[in-house]
């Protein structure tokens, strides 16, 4: 989404069942739709006991889950990319709609500490302001190993966008350029993963799921495998689509493969492999609307990351431009003159809006579909038809044709 | 009483209170006439400016102080304080256009008329229903009318 090569999308060219005679539709407005999401992972049992007082009782113990009202979260974009304005308004907003929303690299400033249940902490190759506080501060932790946007490269943030407040997050010096190294100078092979999500498990007291970002590449679905054989509980895939103006040209509108693909063949590899439940998927990079958000949860994802969006709803006009630190919607920018006029009341109502809207969006398509839980679409490709898609892709896929 | 409060730390300095301002004090109530015409012809001016020092910008107006120093300065009685609304009230009729309000205010808040002898001080939109026109311009929310 924030690239601006034809990269073709498969949402476009995939369709949504809705009910007709046989099963009724239903209306959102008058009856019950669950759009609860816990990520993390599942047991493959449960085991539910009477308890004294004659309530049931859980025995099993779960693993620590992230709960969301919506599965809509906000991508990681760090502070320091974008301003503590910002940063500020998506946690409000995370807050008030109940769902997540990620720190990106560049750390937690102290005063968003307080919005820590609906924060995920992201520990990327740079390791930016990680200390035992902020891994303590979220409700999930999540490695980053590549970005959608630009797989395979680090970051750089210049050193004009380092004031003293982002300098004091992500603990280097004011106005040095903050580099992240392309891989993980401690990961090179999925047991050094292992090592990693562990020692980020341990460090956290076990009390909030580990999850793993990556950038969907072309042997995705068997990476996706070991990230879930590693322990993580949530595999993030992020497709080429995402967006960044602060990555080179060439790598944005060339390297990585698109989120349909990539979410269609994890799924489907988890799947085969008998391990679904141990991980939940969460799809990321070229989500543009609600209806891509329940084509992705259909076809696999168990939530979906939006970053590019989340920035269009406080202005973001995706020219791409990131990187200069001159944004005039004083979106990626720490300018006080420019960052200012992202009024953190003004932008929390506007992405509170952006979740609440696609939220009910999602709950209209699925009361067409005749379901009342998002859980019941879930992996449910019967549910999508291909149109224009060759036999190839509609097998990767894993969908039929229209028609069929 | 309630007041209207910039902050500066919003303020991006867009000067669109300054034309919601000479929009609610014009005959036309109407942005290009007034700005085009009424600005000209009758010395429409706003009654608030906005002031800009390095990245730091902000709307300052009449503050409707409790103890005016404006009231006290003022030679005629063209200024009172309005012990009902708590308003600092200006009567154009009144005044001689002697400017001592003017020197009097701490904050700057009183301004010239452009062409007669007389002040320009806001009146917090007396008579608007919706309230002051200049906050409800902001696009930042940097003004807010509120009891504080």
């Amino acid at each position: 989404m924030g690239s601006p090569v034809d990269i073709p999308v498969y949402w476009d060219r995939m369709l949504l069942d809705a009910s007709q005679v046989t099963n009724p539709s239903i209306d959102p407005l008058r009856e019950p739709m669950e759009l609860k999401t816990f990520l993390g992972a599942k047991p493959k049992k449960v085991n539910i006991v009477t308890g004294k007082n004659g309530k049931p009782e859980l025995k099993t113990k779960l693993t620590p889950q992230l709960e969301l009202d919506i599965p809509i979260m906000f991508a990681a974009m760090s502070f320091g990319a974008i301003n503590f304005n910002l940063h500020r308004a998506m946690a409000r907003a995370a807050t008030a709609t109940g769902t997540a929303y990620n720190t990106g690299e560049g750390g937690l400033h102290k005063s968003l500490y307080k919005y820590g249940k609906n924060t995920i902490v992201q520990v990327a190759s740079g390791r930016f302001g990680v200390h035992l506080d902020y891994l303590k501060a979220g409700a999930g932790i999540e490695i980053k190993v590549g970005q959608g946007a630009k797989p395979g490269i680090g970051g750089h943030l210049p050193g004009e966008k380092i004031n003293d407040k982002v300098s004091e997050t992500r603990m280097v010096p004011i106005g040095s350029d903050a580099i992240s190294p392309a891989p993980h100078h401690d990961i090179y092979s999925i047991e050094d993963l292992l090592q990693l999500i562990y020692a980020l498990k341990e460090a956290s007291e076990y009390k909030v799921p580990i999850s793993v970002k990556i950038a969907a590449v072309h042997n995705v679905a068997a990476i996706a495998s070991g990230i879930a054989r590693a322990g993580a509980d949530i595999i993030t895939v992020d497709g080429m689509r995402g967006g960044t103006g602060a990555a080179p040209a060439m790598i944005r509108d060339n390297v990585g493969i698109p989120i349909e693909l990539a979410l269609a063949q994890v799924d489907q590899r988890l799947r085969d492999e008998g391990i679904r439940n141990n991980v939940s998927v969460v799809a990321a990079g070229g989500i543009r609307c609600a209806g891509d958000v329940i084509k992705a949860i259909a076809l696999g994802a168990d939530a979906v990351y939006i970053g590019t969006a989340t920035l269009i709803a406080v202005g973001c006009t995706i020219c791409g431009r990131c990187y200069t630190g001159k944004c005039p919607w004083g979106i990626a920018t720490n300018d006080p003159k420019l960052s200012k006029r992202q009024n953190p009341d003004i932008a929390a109502k506007k992405l509170t809006n952006l979740i609440r809207a696609w939220g009910h969006e999602i709950e209209e398509m699925l009361g067409g579909m005749g379901l009342n839980s998002i859980e019941s679409l879930r992996g449910n490709r019967d549910k999508l038809r291909g149109v224009g898609l060759s036999d190839t892709e509609l097998d990767i896929l894993g969908i039929k044709h229209a028609g069929r | 009483m309630k007041r209207v409060y910039p902050d500066k730390n919003y303020c991006i300095g867009c000067h669109l209170c300054e034309l919601a301002c000479i929009t609610a004090h014009s005959k036309s109530k109407d942005l290009i006439i007034a700005y085009r015409e009424e600005r000209g012809k009758d010395g429409l001016s706003p009654c608030k400016r906005v002031f800009e020092k390095g990245d730091t910008c902000v709307a300052i107006s009449c503050r409707h102080c409790d103890e005016p120093s404006c009231v006290a300065a003022c030679i005629s009685g063209g200024l009172h304080k309005d012990p009902e609304t708590g308003r600092t009230v200006y009567d154009r009729n009144k005044c001689v256009g002697c400017w001592s309000c003017l020197m009097a205010c701490p904050y700057g808040a009183i301004r010239r008329h452009p062409t007669e002898g007389k002040i320009v001080k806001c009146d917090l939109c007396d008579g608007r229903e919706e309230g002051p026109a200049c906050v409800a311009a902001c696009p930042n929310a940097a003004l807010k009318f509120e009891e504080r």
